[in-house]
């Protein structure tokens, strides 16, 4: 089987501060990464690379054996962790949008998830609070029928009961033709969807490897070996 | 099926015991069908990859059969449950000893105070 995702040695400078220092990351077909790390390690700049919104200073990086660019932007969807709705919109207008915007986008699905999710596609994006925003922006992501979910914090600041839902759509969406890398600092809610994790500090990863496999050789839960390597 | 994890030790061998346990308390008995990894991991709020390795590893001991295109099934041997009891029983008694002797219990001390309690529990009933 060959890599979704292959990273060699990726770095990347903003003026004079380093944010990432040769990061080597492998993605295989149908896996879950956990992208770990404390805020300002270097998860988002990674991740912005891997979506082909920024551009590495050096290594390479390939995704399906591409390098980033137009094709691999048509097999990646990606989640940031910022705001990109407008104000102004519906959520049917959001979906509408997506659909005129990826050629992979399922409305299907989309509307599905949106039953799921307890969100009214007649309601504003202005009106919604912050864990019904992730829920919809996870599911306008998780409705493109792509190769590769780069979903940058999904459970960032929402609550318990949303996070259960953000977690419940992510595994019965998930399709063993795709893979996903999920970044988060919230690593016990999260930690039984990955199979395999990568820590990420000062732009360098310095542990990683498959869940179950790390759990058994330093008997600990990935929470406690992130609560570890970040004290 | 909500259950609580133990993150320390690897999920797959704990969905495995879960499974197992089903299999003992005749929750699920023997040729029942197993749910789909997909039903099973999204129950489990767990990853499909981990779910399919239980199922895989079960196979391997000979506790469940997978037959192509419609699933996976308990097994059918005949000794199944009672060596899964066994199995299980000796688990708990392994740890029990063990814990035990750490508090300075010699063996027959040990013993003793099983017989006892059990005893107890009888005069109790």
């Amino acid at each position: 089987m060959n890599n979704l995702l292959k990273s060699e040695n990726i770095c990347k400078s903003y003026l004079n501060k380093k944010a990432l220092r040769g990061v080597n990351l492998d993605i295989m077909p149908g896996k879950i990464l956990g992208l770990l790390g404390p805020n300002g390690s270097g998860k988002t700049t990674f991740l912005k690379i891997a979506a082909g919104i920024l551009h590495a200073s050096s290594g390479q990086i390939l995704i399906d054996g591409e390098k980033p660019g137009v094709y691999t932007k048509s097999i990646v969807s990606y989640l940031p962790d910022n705001e990109y709705l407008l104000k102004w919109m519906k959520i049917k207008d959001a979906v509408r949008y997506f659909k005129d915007f990826y050629s992979d986008f399922n409305e299907k699905k989309a509307k599905e998830l949106l039953i799921f999710m307890n969100l009214d596609e007649n309601s504003t994006v202005k009106s919604l609070s912050k864990g019904m925003k992730e829920k919809l922006k996870l599911t306008l992501v998780l409705s493109r029928e792509a190769k590769l979910y780069i979903l940058d914090e999904p459970l960032g600041g929402v609550d318990p009961t949303a996070r259960e839902k953000i977690l419940d759509a992510i595994i019965n969406n998930f399709s063993e033709n795709s893979s996903m890398i999920i970044t988060t600092h919230l690593v016990n809610d999260i930690e039984r969807i990955f199979d395999d994790v990568a820590f990420i500090s000062d732009g360098e990863i310095v542990l990683q490897g498959n869940a179950e496999e790390l759990r058994i050789d330093k008997k600990k839960s990935i929470d406690e070996l992130y609560r570890e390597v970040f004290q | 099926m909500d259950k609580e994890f133990n993150d320390k030790t690897p999920i797959y061998l704990q969905i495995m015991d879960l499974i197992k346990m089903d299999i003992v308390t005749g929750k699920l008995k023997l040729k029942d069908k197993l749910p789909s990894v997909r039903e099973m991991a999204g129950n489990l709020r767990v990853n499909p990859n981990t779910l399919q390795r239980s199922y895989q590893e079960l196979e391997r001991l000979g506790i469940v059969y997978t037959q192509r295109g419609t699933g996976t099934f308990v097994g059918e041997g005949k000794n199944m449950v009672d060596d899964l009891k066994k199995e299980m029983a000796k688990e708990i008694i392994d740890s029990f000893i063990l814990r035990m002797k750490s508090l300075g219990f010699t063996d027959n001390e040990i013993i003793e105070s099983v017989s006892n309690e059990t005893l107890e529990a009888k005069q109790n009933e």
